[in-house]
C-alpha cells in the first residue's frame, strides 16, 4: 500500500472534545429568546379520514400561540408524504400541531382539539392486501406500477399454499428483470433449494429523535435539524418551508444517528418553521421516543420465494427471486429489487430472474436503512447457502469464493437497458484474510461442541453493498493565518467521514492535520455541493472531491511560487505548510504568505474566478469565500470504473442453550474488501457497529401489532429490543480485518464500508444458530427473522412453530 | 403521611430515590403526565400551587456550584438541567428509563435523570458531563480515554455512558470487559459502537489507575 502521511493512520476527530465535554449542540440543545414548544396531534388509528377539527377550545387555552393543520399545507402528489395529513395512513401520523409557551400548555391544547375522524379499512400485512376482498392501505390503490397507483389482487392464486407457508409465484407483480435462461439454469443444477423466507421490518431508532427548532430573522428561516447530510437537506428544507434556498439557513453540526432515516432530514422538521412564521417567535418541536417510533423510518420487511440452483461443484447456476415487500404507507421503497441486485452480485448466478412488488400497509413509513435490501437478501439467502454447502459437502468459505464476484463483475438489473459493473472486487482476498483472523479451521472444529446445556455453532455470511458516488465538488481556502479551511457539505452523524475525507486534501498538500480546520454543519458557512451522507457514498466521493480541491490548491501554490521566485511551477513542491523549490527547501513561501499573495493576485487564485463545471451551490460557496485566501476548488473529474461496491464477511461463534433457548454470541470477526482504510478506528466502528445492528435483526428486534385495531404495541426500546452491550462478545474484543487492496478508481484507493456490515452480522449469526441446531440433528433453518427464543425452544421440543410462517408483526 | 410529605422525606433519606417514589411524586403533585410524553413547562404559564405542595425555589449543587432554581413539583432532573440550568450535555433519548442517555451522578451514584424529580436531589451533589473537565481544561480520565480511542459514533448516548463509566472506574478500576459490559448495560448505543465502548472503558481504567 502507498506510503501516506495521513491516510490509514489513527487520529482523534476534531469534534470529539466538544462531544465528550457536552459542548456539542444537537438540535434540541439550542435555545432562543421567547421560544415556544410544539406538540402534535397524532392519529389514534391506522387509517382514517378527518371529517372535522374543532380547534376553538384549544386556541382559547392560555399560552397557545399558533396552530397548524394539513389544510394550510400545499397538497403533494400521491404517494408522497406531507408533514401533516387529514387522511392518516398509520397510527401516530401527525394531523395537527400546536405551538404554546410551554410544552405542557401545548399538550393540554392538543387534548382540547375536538377531532371527528372516520375510521377507514386498514391492512398491516402485504399478503392480506393481495387476497381477494382484502383491504388496501390507501384509498388510491395497494401498490405502484410504474408511476401509477394500482390495486392488485391475487384472484388466481391458491391461498391455501400461503396458509401452509409457501409464497406462490403465479400472482401479478409490478417489476421484473432477468438475465440468461432461468429454466436452463435449473436444468443444469444438481441441487435445487426452493423456500419461502420471511424477514421483518425494523425501525431505525436513532438515539436522537428528529427534533427540530426554528426561528425567522430578517425574512430568513433558521432551522436546527437532525440530518445525515447538510448540503442535500438544504433544498429539501426550503421546499418544506416554501421559501427559496437562499432564504433558509440549515444548522446541523451534530446528528445523533440516522442509519438512513435522516438522509435528507425529515419532512416533519418543517413544522416548527411554519409555526414559527405564524407565531412570530422561535419554536422548538421536541420529538419524544414514542413519536419517533411512529414518524421515524423503518426497513421494509418482505416475504420471498427464493429458488437456487447449484452444481455439485458449488457454482450457482440459477437464482430466482419472487418478493412481496411490506411497503409502508408512502413513497416507493425498492428494497426488494436492490436485494436481488445484491444477490446477483454476491453469487454471480449464470441465470437470474427477479419478480416482485411492494404493497402498501398502514404501518410506519419505510425508507432506506443501512444496506436497503442488502440486509434482507443476506438474511434470506445466506442461511440457505449454509445448508447448500453442507448438502454438497463443500467448505462454507470455499462456497463463498466459488460464487464471489471479482474484477469488474457485471451485476444487477439493467438501467437504460444496460447492466452495470462494479469498479473492483477482491472478495476472495477478504475471505482468506477473515479466515486467518477468525482462525477458521480451528473454529470450524468447535461446531457442535457441548458445554453443559450449551452447544456451539459457527456461521459465516457474505454481504455486499454500494460504496461511493463520484462527480461532487471540493472546496478549501488557505488563509493568511496559515491554516487550510476545508469546507464539507456532508453531515456529521458520527461515522467520522466528514473529517476522514477532509484529510485527503491535506494529504494532497502533504501538510500536518493540525494545520487543517474543517468547516461543516451550517449552510451559512459556504458549503460545497456534496454527496448524501448515506449509502456509504461519502468516503469514496469526498476523498475524490477533496483530493481534487487539494491538487487545485497545490497547482496554484506552485504557480504563485514560480511567479514570485522564478522558474517553472513544476519545479516547486508542496509539503509541511510550504511551497518550496525542489532541491532547495529554503527557497519558498509559507502557506500564510502564499495566501496573501493569492489575495493580491485575485482571479482564480483567491476564488474570484472558478471553473464552470462546478455545481451552483459550490459556485455560491466559492463566491462567499472569495478573497479570503488561496482557494482550492474543483469538481471530481477523476475516472470511474463502474459502480463502487464494498463487501463484508461476518464470522460468528454462538452458544445455543438447549434448555432456555438463549443464544449468546461468543466470538465475532469481520473481514472486508473496501480498498484503502482511511482511519482504522472509525472504519472498525462501521464494521462492528453495523454488525451488531445485524445481530439485532437476526435475534430479536421487531414490531408487534394489535391485529384487530391496527395499533403498534412495541413502541418502546424495552419492547422492540435493540441490541445492548450484553448482546456482543465480551470475553474478547471483536476482530476486524481488511483485504487492503486499493480501489483502482479512487485516487487514494478508498471505498465506503457502512452498508454491508449489517448483513454480515445478521447472516453470520443466523447461520451459526443453524449450525448449532444441525449439530444436534435438528433442522437449523427457520426461514424467518428474527430467530426468537421461543422458535428455538419449540424446534428443539418438536412442537408447532409459535409464529404463523409468513405472518408479519407477530 | 401525605404523599407529598413522603416524597420529601424519601428525597432526603440516604437511599430515597426509586422509580416508585418518582411516579408517586408525579401523581401526588397533580401534574399531568400524558400517556404520550413528558412535557416541559418553563414557568410562563403556571397552575396555582396546591396547599402543602413542595417549595419551588430550591438550591441545587451541580458540578460543584450552588444553583438557585425555580422548580415545578413534577419537574424531572433532566428537565431542570437542560432547560433551567443550560446544561444541555445531558441528553434525553427516551424519557422513560430505557436508554440511559440522561445518566448523571448523584452523590457519585449513576441515575437516570429523566426519571428522578429535581426535588429529590436537594441537598445532594449532582455531577453532569459538563462537570468532568478540570478548570484548566484537563479532561477526566474517562473523557481522555474517549478521545484517545475515538470513542462513540453519533455520541448522543455518550454523556450518559461517560457518566456511568466514571462511576464504574471509581467502583471497580480493574473491571474485565465482561464486568464493564454488565455495569454499562443500562445504557443504549444505537450506533452499536459497543466494542469500542468497552475499549474506552478499559483505557479509562488504565488512565485512572495511572493518575
Amino acid at each position: 500500500m502507498a506510503d501516506y502521511k495521513l491516510i490509514g493512520k489513527n487520529y482523534s476527530t476534531p469534534d470529539l472534545v466538544a462531544k465528550v465535554t457536552g459542548r456539542a449542540k444537537y438540535a434540541e440543545d439550542f435555545r432562543a429568546e421567547g421560544m415556544l414548544f410544539t406538540k402534535l396531534l397524532l392519529s389514534p388509528m391506522p387509517h382514517g379520514r378527518v371529517r372535522n377539527l374543532d380547534t376553538r377550545a384549544a386556541v382559547a387555552m392560555p399560552g397557545v400561540e399558533a396552530i397548524l393543520t394539513a389544510d394550510e399545507l400545499p397538497e403533494v402528489e400521491a404517494p408522497s408524504e406531507q408533514m401533516l395529513t387529514n387522511e392518516p395512513l398509520y397510527e401516530g401520523e401527525p394531523i395537527l400541531a400546536v405551538a404554546a409557551v410551554t410544552e405542557e400548555a401545548a399538550a393540554d391544547a392538543i387534548e382540547q382539539v375536538q377531532m371527528d375522524i372516520e375510521p377507514l379499512p386498514f391492512v398491516l400485512d402485504p399478503l392480506d392486501s393481495l387476497r381477494p376482498g382484502g383491504s388496501n392501505a390507501r384509498l388510491d390503490g395497494n401498490t405502484r406500477s410504474g408511476s401509477d397507483l394500482v390495486d392488485i389482487k391475487w384472484a388466481n392464486v391458491d391461498w391455501s399454499e400461503v396458509d401452509r407457508g409457501t409464497l406462490p409465484t403465479d400472482g401479478e407483480f409490478t417489476d421484473e428483470w432477468g438475465a440468461g435462461d432461468i429454466e436452463a439454469g435449473f436444468a443444469e443444477a444438481d441441487l435445487i433449494i426452493d423456500e419461502t423466507v420471511f424477514v421483518q421490518s425494523m425501525s431505525h431508532q436513532p438515539l436522537e429523535t428528529r427534533t427540530a427548532m426554528a426561528y425567522w430573522q430578517n425574512g430568513k428561516c433558521y432551522l436546527h435539524v437532525s440530518t445525515q447530510s447538510t448540503a442535500r437537506t438544504h433544498p429539501a428544507a426550503a421546499r418544506w418551508v416554501g421559501v427559496a434556498p437562499e432564504d433558509i439557513v440549515l444548522i446541523a453540526e451534530y446528528c445523533g444517528g440516522g442509519f438512513g432515516s435522516k438522509i435528507a432530514g425529515s419532512i416533519q422538521s418543517g413544522i416548527p418553521a411554519l409555526l414559527s412564521r405564524k407565531a412570530g417567535k422561535p419554536v422548538m418541536m421536541r420529538i419524544n421516543r414514542q413519536e419517533e417510533n411512529f414518524i421515524g423510518r423503518s426497513r421494509p420487511g418482505m416475504v420471498t420465494r427464493v429458488r437456487i440452483g447449484l452444481r455439485n461443484d458449488g457454482r450457482m447456476t440459477a437464482f430466482d427471486w419472487f418478493a412481496v415487500q411490506d411497503g409502508g404507507p408512502y413513497g416507493r421503497s425498492g428494497d426488494f429489487l436492490s436485494a436481488a441486485d445484491q444477490g446477483s452480485l454476491m453469487y454471480t448466478p449464470e441465470n437470474i430472474r427477479v419478480r416482485g412488488l411492494s404493497v402498501y400497509t398502514n404501518t410506519p413509513p419505510r425508507s432506506a436503512q443501512r444496506a436497503p435490501g442488502g440486509v434482507q437478501v443476506v438474511a434470506t439467502v445466506e442461511p440457505l447457502m449454509h445448508r447448500a454447502a453442507k448438502e454438497l459437502g463443500i467448505d462454507r468459505l470455499e462456497m463463498i469464493k466459488i460464487n464471489a464476484p471479482s474484477g469488474q463483475q457485471v451485476f444487477g438489473r439493467p438501467r437504460q437497458g444496460v447492466r452495470g459493473n462494479v469498479s473492483s472486487a477482491f472478495v476472495r482476498e477478504a475471505v482468506d484474510k477473515g479466515a486467518e483472523a477468525f482462525d477458521w479451521e480451528a473454529m470450524k472444529a468447535k461446531s457442535g461442541q457441548r458445554n453443559g446445556s450449551k452447544v456451539t455453532g459457527i456461521g459465516v455470511a457474505l454481504s455486499s453493498y454500494s460504496a461511493g458516488a463520484s462527480g461532487l465538488d471540493g472546496l478549501l481556502t488557505i488563509r493568511p493565518d496559515g491554516k487550510v479551511y476545508i469546507q464539507q457539505g456532508v453531515g456529521n452523524l458520527g461515522t467520522g467521514s466528514v473529517f476522514d475525507t477532509a484529510r485527503a486534501a491535506m494529504e494532497a498538500l502533504q501538510t500536518d492535520w493540525e494545520q487543517a480546520e474543517v468547516v461543516w454543519g451550517d449552510t451559512s458557512k459556504h458549503l460545497p455541493w456534496s454527496s448524501v451522507q448515506a449509502g456509504s457514498q461519502t468516503t469514496h466521493a469526498h476523498t475524490r472531491a477533496n483530493w481534487a480541491a487539494g491538487l487545485d490548491a497545490k497547482q496554484k501554490l506552485q504557480e504563485i511560487a514560480a511567479r514570485d521566485l522564478g522558474g517553472a511551477p513544476e519545479s516547486y513542491d508542496v509539503a509541511d505548510g510550504r511551497v518550496f523549490r525542489r532541491g532547495n527547501r529554503s527557497q519558498g513561501l509559507t502557506f500564510a504568505r502564499a495566501a496573501e499573495r493569492a489575495i493580491a493576485l485575485g482571479g482564480k487564485y483567491d476564488g474570484h474566478e472558478v471553473s464552470e463545471d462546478l455545481n451552483d451551490m459550490t459556485k455560491a460557496a466559492g463566491a462567499g469565500l472569495a478573497g479570503l485566501g488561496l482557494m482550492g476548488i474543483a469538481k471530481d473529474n477523476f475516472a470511474t470504473g463502474g459502480r463502487n461496491m464494498s463487501y463484508a464477511i461476518g464470522f460468528a461463534e454462538v452458544e445455543v442453550d438447549i434448555e432456555t433457548g438463549n443464544v449468546s454470541l461468543t466470538d465475532y470477526a469481520v473481514s472486508s474488501d473496501v480498498g484503502t482504510v482511511l482511519h482504522p478506528r472509525t472504519f472498525a466502528a462501521q464494521l462492528h457497529g453495523g454488525g451488531i445492528q445485524g445481530f439485532g435483526y437476526a435475534r430479536g428486534q421487531k414490531w408487534i401489532y394489535d391485529r384487530r385495531w391496527g395499533l403498534h404495541v412495541s413502541k418502546r426500546f424495552y419492547s422492540n429490543r435493540p441490541p445492548t452491550l450484553l448482546d456482543i462478545p465480551t470475553q474478547r474484543e471483536m476482530k476486524w480485518v481488511a483485504a487492503e487492496v486499493p480501489d483502482p478508481f479512487n485516487p487514494l484507493g478508498a471505498r465506503g464500508i457502512g452498508e454491508p456490515s449489517q448483513g454480515a452480522g445478521s447472516g453470520s449469526v443466523q447461520c451459526a444458530i443453524a449450525d448449532a441446531l444441525e449439530s444436534l440433528g435438528e433442522d437449523g433453518q427457520f426461514l424467518r427473522t428474527p430467530i426468537m427464543t421461543d422458535m428455538i425452544l419449540t424446534r428443539l421440543e418438536g412442537l408447532p412453530e409459535p409464529h404463523s410462517r409468513l405472518a408479519t408483526h407477530t | 403521611m401525605g404523599d407529598v410529605e413522603q416524597i420529601q422525606q424519601e428525597a432526603t433519606a440516604p437511599d430515597g430515590f426509586s422509580r416508585r417514589s418518582f411516579i408517586k411524586g408525579v401523581i401526588a403533585t397533580g401534574a399531568s403526565v400524558s400517556a404520550s410524553s413528558y412535557v416541559f413547562r418553563d414557568g410562563a404559564v403556571v397552575r396555582a400551587q396546591a396547599p402543602g405542595s413542595v417549595e419551588r425555589l430550591v438550591t441545587l449543587t451541580v458540578n460543584g456550584q450552588q444553583r438557585r432554581v425555580d422548580v415545578l413539583p413534577q419537574e424531572t432532573l433532566a428537565t431542570t438541567l437542560r432547560y433551567k440550568l443550560g446544561l444541555t450535555g445531558t441528553k434525553i433519548g427516551c424519557d422513560r428509563s430505557e436508554c440511559g442517555a440522561c445518566t448523571v451522578l448523584v452523590e457519585g451514584v449513576p441515575h437516570y435523570s429523566c426519571s428522578m424529580l429535581t426535588h429529590q436531589v436537594r441537598g445532594r451533589t449532582v455531577q453532569t458531563i459538563e462537570g468532568l473537565e478540570a478548570a484548566d481544561g484537563t479532561l477526566h480520565p474517562v473523557q481522555q480515554a474517549v478521545v484517545e480511542e475515538q470513542g462513540f459514533q453519533c455520541a448522543f448516548c455518550m454523556p450518559g455512558f461517560v457518566m456511568n463509566m466514571v462511576a464504574l472506574v471509581a467502583a471497580n478500576p480493574t473491571a474485565t470487559r465482561a464486568e464493564a459490559a454488565q455495569y454499562l448495560s443500562g445504557n443504549l448505543c444505537r450506533c452499536a459502537d459497543y466494542n469500542k465502548i468497552l475499549n474506552v472503558a478499559e483505557r479509562a481504567a488504565e488512565l485512572s489507575r495511572r493518575s
